[in-house]
């Protein structure tokens, strides 16, 4: 990692910049015409993602001459997002860092230390048509006014998969999965009593399941002021009857054996392949693996809904993760090479060709239109039945509304580990869904305050 | 302790002195300070903007009911570490004190776990008590008991302590066995000749002259459950499930690094630090006491 | 040689006096041995468990067929561990971890051992003025692990751009009161002879120090070296802060992070392997230097 100690000690950094300006010189990056420019992006891909994702970046340098892009693995997404503000607040930060979704609303508030994709677009000239891009991954990483605040890349929905042989086994239909609570729920006593030795259903990503996608489907609120994306002054609405009815649901099912909590984060996701879990509710990143590790006929399909409620369901809301371009640090900007090179890649992982390989090499969704028609074209569905599943849900009931655009909660990662906490309790019996949920609330709304007022300034 | 003897020289001394007093003052006193700083401040991540708050961030997290709970968490686990790897160290120093053969080959076989990393450690017992591929953890489902750290906040705890103190038994033994050997065996015998029965012996006359070594090796292992457990719980729990085995040290990892509240962290940095000196205030009574033992 | 004043029980470990029951009427009794020979059970069970299912196949162990005796993969589980490493996470080979982890243990020892030695040295044969100031101001360090004050000394290796280097790594762990304290107590018990007749002989302090103190320490410095190693090489949440190259990785924390959140499908196999190997060089300290880590523990009190 090059290190600029001229950048060095915000405290001291006054009087350093009184002494010795000199030193303050950044290293410039205009080399000789024919050297390529040196662009750093972090990004925290385990593998094999990882190494498909340099892989398109390898492919991309040796496209070109006049920037070279070098991919560094800097751990998991919290990880990376620290060291990203580490590195900036020592003037070391990388060009591109990639950032997870709930990371959002924290690079939006960095103020200067990002360059909006917009504004990196304007400045450099660059044309990326964001309206072929699927909305509901485009909205996540946009401002409230419809600017793009970020790139989007990797990104997936929730999806259902399921056991078809167990399915068989309990006398169901195995091409025709549950499309609501009220069928699933038949679906699990069925299973449950035809003694498949897996529990019935469980839920991986606990919250991004069962509270803010539970949410979006439905149409409804998650927090005020649009989740957040029109300002910091968002608070909770977790606390509703629908999110009630769900948990209350899951530990109604959980009590009679249906329902299995799988651990935080994906923990739950090794259930499917391993045949512990005939449905789960899961990432529609799960595929390859379920592809690559299950001994059994299975199915890919959309997400369950309660269809007593009006209206629903739209479209599911997206995960995964955007690239930011950043500043070096307080006061080390891009020059317009710099600039330039970033624009251009971007430009080019948002072609139709990049996009349709990654999405078929890594089951994330495709960004465009164009990508999904191309694919589409290939015959790849055809081949892959249920590999569409994730497109078709983020696009159902044709109209993204400020409830099923995204989440954008400042300190939504702390944000998230709370609900998750909360609703260990509520399952473990130690409190009722209503206290987990007003529990919830309170702590969340702690979060976002301190949060606004970090960032008011 | 003063020596007459000594070199004269002006510049040398500092000179010699100056590699130390440069790391403590960078790595040492410079972040105290910040800490102190930073605990009065509240800031954005990127340090862009900052604000002087006086002592609330004091205020909101001695009044969070999350904070006080990794407190109650952190004296359950410490007291827990404390007593089972005392207890064990102990015990297996006494067998060991009374073996004549191959006493040298069960000291061997009985410190090298002090070697082990604790996170490490925490690595080993995970191979044990993982509910789907453990030993352990797959016949206690086996025998109907519902065993799964990942989602019981009490098992959880069962098993980061059990890791934390497996390694510390060592130190414990080794220290416990030393104890042991310097008790004169004019004591023993005089004991033995008043006819008291082995256990109520040790009880009674062997116990009471350990209790230097009992009360060291308390505050020894008091620090330890403290503050080197960190790896412990971030290999096995990262804190969870609930905050059951969140401890104060791995809040203020998370409320610094994975939740960026600077100000927060810092003001749980400088509660810390008054913890320890008093931990320490306390080690060093011990310890002058010990000296004139 | 003039030996340091130790505390009490170490002082008694190290004399070899035949050991004794307090029982002096029966004999060793088998309860006895069955007890101790537990104790060693207990601390070999989960590294037994390890080492043989670091033998099999990643499905053996992730169907949960938990074996206890060795099966055939051992080498090509060894092979991928040292050369590409193993788990979701695969980033560093444990020959790359294993060697970051011995450097960083190597410098932080000695570097502790080395600015400790000069310390003490200065402020035992040297009287100046602040020479009290000074020798609290390094006594008062004991009062704050680095666990303590992590989040701001992180910030100053931000400020210093020391993330991500190996001194980033080491530099802020060798500040030690206690080795300092060692070396002070130690030094006060050469006698004063010795210092008159360096200096009739005209030796200068430095010249002191290498001839006389030296020699005299090197006990002290081999114990306080294993001990020292250890703890450098038992570190995680400096690395875990201050390190996200993966080329630094170290093998302790490399090999936390290969079994991300406990996911039953992972490599189980090359991990176990990893372990193994990460086991070996800090057990082989403590096993091979027997004498000087207890010698050392027992000095240092941490």
């Amino acid at each position: 990692m090059p290190r600029r100690p001229a950048n060095a000690l915000p405290l001291a950094r006054r009087a350093v910049l009184a002494a010795a300006p000199a030193l303050l010189a950044t290293p410039s990056i205009g080399r000789a015409q024919a050297a390529p420019v040196e662009l750093h992006f972090w990004h925290g891909l385990p593998q094999p993602l990882g190494g498909l994702l340099e892989a398109m970046v390898a492919a991309y340098n040796d496209s070109q001459r006049g920037v070279r892009i070098v991919p560094s693995f800097r751990g998991s997404y919290p990880e990376t997002m620290v060291a990203a503000i580490a590195a900036f607040r020592a003037g070391t930060a990388p060009h591109i860092v990639q950032m997870f979704e709930v990371g959002t609303a924290t690079m939006m508030a960095a103020g200067r230390a990002v360059i909006p994709v917009h504004e990196l677009l304007e400045r450099t000239g660059t044309r990326i048509d964001f309206s072929d891009f699927l909305p509901a991954v485009r909205g996540y990483y946009q401002t409230a006014d419809g600017k793009q605040a970020s790139m989007p890349f990797n990104s997936s929905t929730s999806v259902m998969f399921w056991n078809k042989d167990h399915f068989r086994q309990a006398g169901l239909d195995p091409e025709k999965p549950p499309t609501t609570y009220a069928e699933l729920e038949a679906a699990m006593r069925r299973l449950k009593a035809a003694n498949t030795g897996a529990v019935p259903f469980t839920t991986s990503w606990p919250t991004w399941l069962n509270i803010e996608q539970v949410s979006a489907l439905h149409d409804i609120p998650l927090a005020t002021l649009a989740n957040g994306f029109a300002g910091l002054g968002a608070e909770l609405r977790i606390d509703n009857p629908l999110i009630r009815r769900h948990l209350e649901n899951l530990v109604r099912w959980q009590s009679e054996g249906l329902y299995r909590y799988g651990g935080r984060d994906n923990a739950a996701d090794a259930l499917l392949p391993a045949g512990q879990a005939s449905i789960v509710l899961a990432s529609s990143g799960l595929r390859a693996r379920v592809e690559k590790e299950a001994r059994f006929a299975w199915g890919e399909g959309m997400l369950p809904y309660y269809d007593d409620v009006p209206g629903a369901p739209i479209n599911s809301i997206i995960g995964g993760a955007s690239f930011w371009v950043m500043q070096g640090g307080p006061r080390n900007t891009r020059s317009e090479a710099e600039m330039r090179g970033i624009a251009e890649f971007f430009r080019h992982i948002s072609q139709p060709a990049a996009q349709a390989k990654w999405h078929t090499d890594t089951g994330y969704l495709p960004l465009t239109r164009a990508a999904f028609e191309q694919v589409k074209a290939s015959g790849f569905y055809e081949r892959n039945p249920g590999a569409q599943v994730p497109i078709e849900q983020l696009l159902r009931g044709g109209r993204m509304t400020d409830n099923s655009r995204g989440i954008r909660l400042g300190g939504f990662v702390e944000i998230r580990v709370i609900m998750q906490e909360e609703l260990e309790r509520a399952l473990q019996g130690q409190q009722p869904v209503a206290q987990a949920l007003a529990n919830a609330t309170t702590r969340g709304n702690q979060v976002l305050r301190n949060f606004e007022r970090q960032n008011r300034a | 302790m003063q020596r007459k003897a000594i070199f004269g020289g002006r510049a040398l001394p500092y000179a010699l002195l100056l590699p130390q007093l440069a790391v403590t003052l960078v790595f040492f006193f410079w972040p105290a300070g910040m800490a102190l700083y930073q605990s009065v401040l509240r800031e954005d991540p990127f340090g862009l903007a900052a604000e002087f708050v006086w002592f609330e961030n004091f205020a909101e997290v001695l009044s969070d009911p999350g904070y006080l709970q990794s407190l109650r968490t952190t004296a359950v686990f410490a007291a827990s570490v404390t007593l089972l790897s005392l207890s064990a160290g102990l015990f297996l120093a006494v067998q060991a004190d009374k073996v004549r053969r191959g006493a040298g080959l069960y000291r061997t076989l009985l410190i090298w776990p002090y070697a082990v990393a604790p996170a490490v450690a925490a690595v080993l017992w995970l191979f044990l008590f993982h509910p789907e591929i453990g030993l352990l953890g797959r016949a206690l489902n086996a025998a109907g008991i519902p065993w799964d750290y990942r989602l019981n906040g009490g098992q959880a705890m069962a098993l980061v302590v059990l890791a934390a103190s497996w390694k510390q038994v060592s130190y414990n033994f080794l220290f416990f066995l030393a104890g042991l050997h310097a008790i004169p065996a004019s004591v023993l015998e005089a004991a033995a000749i008043d006819g008291a029965k082995p256990v109520r012996r040790f009880w009674t006359v062997v116990f009471p002259l350990l209790s230097p070594t009992t009360f060291f090796l308390l505050v020894v292992n008091l620090v330890y459950a403290f503050f080197d457990t960190f790896g412990v719980i971030h290999a096995l729990t990262r804190g969870g499930p609930g905050n059951a085995t969140e401890t104060l040290i791995y809040r203020v990892y998370v409320d610094g690094v994975d939740n960026l509240d600077l100000g927060g962290s810092a003001a749980q940095s400088v509660i810390l630090m008054a913890i320890v000196v008093a931990l320490t205030a306390i080690q060093f009574r011990y310890i002058e006491r010990r000296v004139h033992y | 040689m003039p030996e340091a004043p130790a505390p009490a029980p170490a002082a008694a470990s190290r004399r070899s006096r035949p050991p004794r029951d307090w029982n002096p009427i029966h004999r060793v009794s088998w309860r006895t041995h069955l007890w101790l020979l537990l104790g060693v059970a207990v601390f070999c069970l989960p590294v037994w468990i390890t080492l043989v299912g670091s033998t099999h196949d990643a499905s053996t162990i992730g169907r949960g067929d938990v074996p206890l005796l060795p099966g055939a993969q051992g080498p090509e589980n060894y092979r991928v561990a040292w050369l590409e490493g193993g788990g979701r996470f695969r980033t560093t080979p444990a020959w790359l971890m294993l060697r970051n982890s011995i450097v960083m243990a190597v410098l932080i020892a000695a570097g502790k051992i080395a600015i400790s030695l000069l310390s003490a040295f200065a402020v035992v044969f040297f009287r100046f003025p602040g020479r009290m100031l000074a020798f609290w101001m390094i006594f008062v360090t004991l009062m704050l692990p680095v666990e303590v004050r992590i989040i701001p000394t992180f910030q100053v290796m931000v400020s210093l751009g020391l993330v991500n280097t190996m001194a980033g790594l080491t530099i802020p762990l060798i500040a030690s009161a206690t080795a300092t304290l060692l070396f002070r107590q130690f030094f006060l018990t050469i006698p004063d002879e010795l210092v008159e007749a360096a200096k009739l002989d005209g030796a200068g302090p430095l010249r002191f120090l290498r001839d006389v103190v030296l020699p005299l320490s090197r006990t002290n410095i081999a114990a306080l070296f294993v001990i020292l190693f250890l703890y450098g090489w038992n570190q995680y949440l400096w690395p875990l802060l201050v390190v996200n190259d993966q080329s630094l990785q170290t093998v302790v924390l490399g090999l936390a992070r290969m079994i991300g959140n406990g996911d039953s499908q992972n490599e189980w196999n090359t991990i176990m392997a990893t372990a193994v190997l990460s086991l070996l060089p800090p057990v082989a300290v403590v096993v091979l230097m027997q004498r000087w880590f207890v010698r050392g523990l027992t000095e240092t009190e941490k």
